[in-house]
């Protein structure tokens, strides 16, 4: 079986923004413009995630969620603030394959079975981002890592996944944005206890740290954001432009020196030559 | 009937229909989603989508009086195409949370994906990507797979899996850990495929683009039997 290599674009309002433990937003540019490149590149699949939409009670998404689908042909998750089954129907109406949820599931479980059961398993990605709490225990958090719920990262992927889940998106809070690489412990222990894929998310700051989480975190896939994100700035001469927010420090380059960006076809060489199988880059 | 070639996508309450409609659009191909009898039967296409669980797909296409349609488009010259559960709906009978009867278009049952490797069981469903084999050398040729080069990789979504005993009706071969089973199939006009070929990159927008030459030549023959 072959290992997925995801891009993760976090969004606020119209924008590409990056933080570190899913604080201190920064704008790096027009999502799709991103996520055209990702899809051209071979990435296999692209993650959307409404980073404000919780704090708002709503999922903005939309339109970008139909501009991309239209030009974008591999696989789309939508999340961020999706709490009803109307919710889900629209996001899946405007082009999402499936959707992640997280606050809604949390706040009342059988919202995953309910949602399984409309519109399958494979459709309902449930996304957890967690925080180790001590020795081998690990706690959900919601709102981007904002809120507690004092519910086990570990305990809550078995029974999410018993309620119809088709998939664990698995952020690491404690490693997200800071180029330290995955948690391979909270990956693996989850990984392991529940059977339906694992997406690895959170830590990445360099090529082989996917190589990593897949071999000894046994990540069934990895979403990725800062080191591909930094690698395309670089590639798009036109990402950073029309975007909401100064983007001057990009081009400084003094905050992202834990990252070392590499590109999806970079990464996927890296996992080829150490015999992980992935999708090869096709070149059109 | 309109002037222009038109593909019916058959809207049954399941499935991934906008990705459908894009890679048609993307490819040159007016649609009509619609789950209306006259405008499947008319259609110069029809591709019937789908996710989710095989006896409410039935259910709902009893319901809505489409089983003996699609059995009927599917024996006509227009061209089909089946993705994901719209392939395995076209076997006799499906496994899937009891015993379901299918169309029938293709003798065969659908069972579950029981896969394993060196580290133990695969887990389900299978989403990813995996490599499709031609089931036979020139299996492709002269087909929807045509211009699809061997072990392309395509993405499939899906807990269980067509298995038939019709000789030469699967074209294509996929494999999952240990487990190999058919990934593609041809029936008289239909083209049916497990993967989706619409979230397939460019390799699955080839088969779209294959079936769209296929439905304008259906549309040019027809208008010169007319």
């Amino acid at each position: 079986m072959s290992v997925r290599v995801i891009a993760r674009l976090d969004i606020k309002g119209p924008d590409l923004v990056k933080g570190i433990h899913l604080e201190g937003l920064r704008v790096l540019g027009r999502p799709e413009r991103f996520a055209r490149h990702y899809y051209e590149e071979g990435a296999d699949e692209l993650i959307y995630m409404d980073v404000v939409a919780s704090l708002y009670g709503r999922n903005s998404l939309f339109d970008l969620v139909s501009r991309t689908a239209s030009e974008v042909f591999v696989p789309l998750t939508v999340g961020g603030g999706l709490r009803t089954l109307e919710d889900i129907r629209t996001m899946l109406r405007a082009g999402a394959d499936k959707v992640a949820i997280n606050t809604a599931a949390i706040g009342r479980p059988e919202f995953i079975r309910e949602a399984a059961q409309a519109f399958g398993s494979s459709t309902i990605v449930v996304s957890i981002e967690a925080i180790q709490r001590g020795e081998g225990a690990w706690e959900a958090y919601t709102d981007n890592g904002r809120e507690r719920t004092g519910v086990d990262a570990v305990a809550w992927a078995r029974e999410a996944v018993a309620l119809g889940a088709g998939e664990i998106l698995l952020t690491s809070i404690d490693r997200e944005g800071t180029g330290r690489g995955f948690d391979l412990e909270l990956t693996r222990t989850v990984a392991d206890a529940v059977d339906v894929p694992v997406i690895a998310s959170g830590g990445a700051g360099r090529a082989e740290d996917v190589l990593e989480v897949v071999l000894a975190g046994h990540a069934d896939a990895v979403a990725l954001a800062s080191i591909v994100h930094y690698d395309a700035i670089d590639r798009l001469a036109d990402a950073a432009e029309a975007v909401t927010g100064n983007t001057e420090y990009l081009r400084s380059r003094r905050t992202f020196s834990v990252v070392t960006p590499a590109s999806i076809a970079e990464v996927k060489s890296g996992l080829l030559a150490r015999a992980v199988d992935c999708r090869p880059v096709a070149r059109a | 009937m309109p002037d222009r070639p038109y593909v019916a996508i058959v809207d049954y309450g399941l499935g991934n229909l906008f990705s459908v409609r894009q890679a048609c659009a993307h490819v040159g191909l007016d649609v009509a989603i619609t789950s209306d009898a006259t405008t499947i039967l008319s259609a110069d296409g029809v591709i019937l989508p789908g996710i989710g669980a095989f006896g409410d797909a039935m259910a709902t296409l009893r319901r809505l009086d489409l089983v003996g349609v699609l059995r009927d488009v599917a024996a006509s010259s227009t061209p089909l195409l089946g993705v994901c559960l719209g392939m395995q709906l076209l076997a006799t009978e499906s496994d899937e949370f009891g015993r379901h009867p299918g169309l029938d278009v293709v003798p065969g049952r659908v069972i579950r994906l029981a896969a394993q490797n060196d580290r133990g069981r695969l887990k389900i469903p299978h989403v990813g990507w995996s490599a499709i084999h031609p089931a036979r050398p020139g299996a492709w040729r002269g087909g929807l797979l045509e211009e699809v080069a061997e072990g392309a990789f395509m993405y499939f979504v899906h807990s269980f899996h067509l298995e038939t005993c019709a000789g030469g009706v699967v074209v294509a071969t996929t494999r999952y850990g240990d487990t190999e089973y058919a990934a593609a199939l041809t029936h008289g006009s239909v083209f049916a495929c497990q993967f989706h070929p619409e979230r397939s990159g460019l390799a699955g927008l080839s088969i779209y683009r294959a079936f769209a030459a296929r439905v304008r030549t259906r549309r040019a023959e027809g208008v010169h039997a007319g």
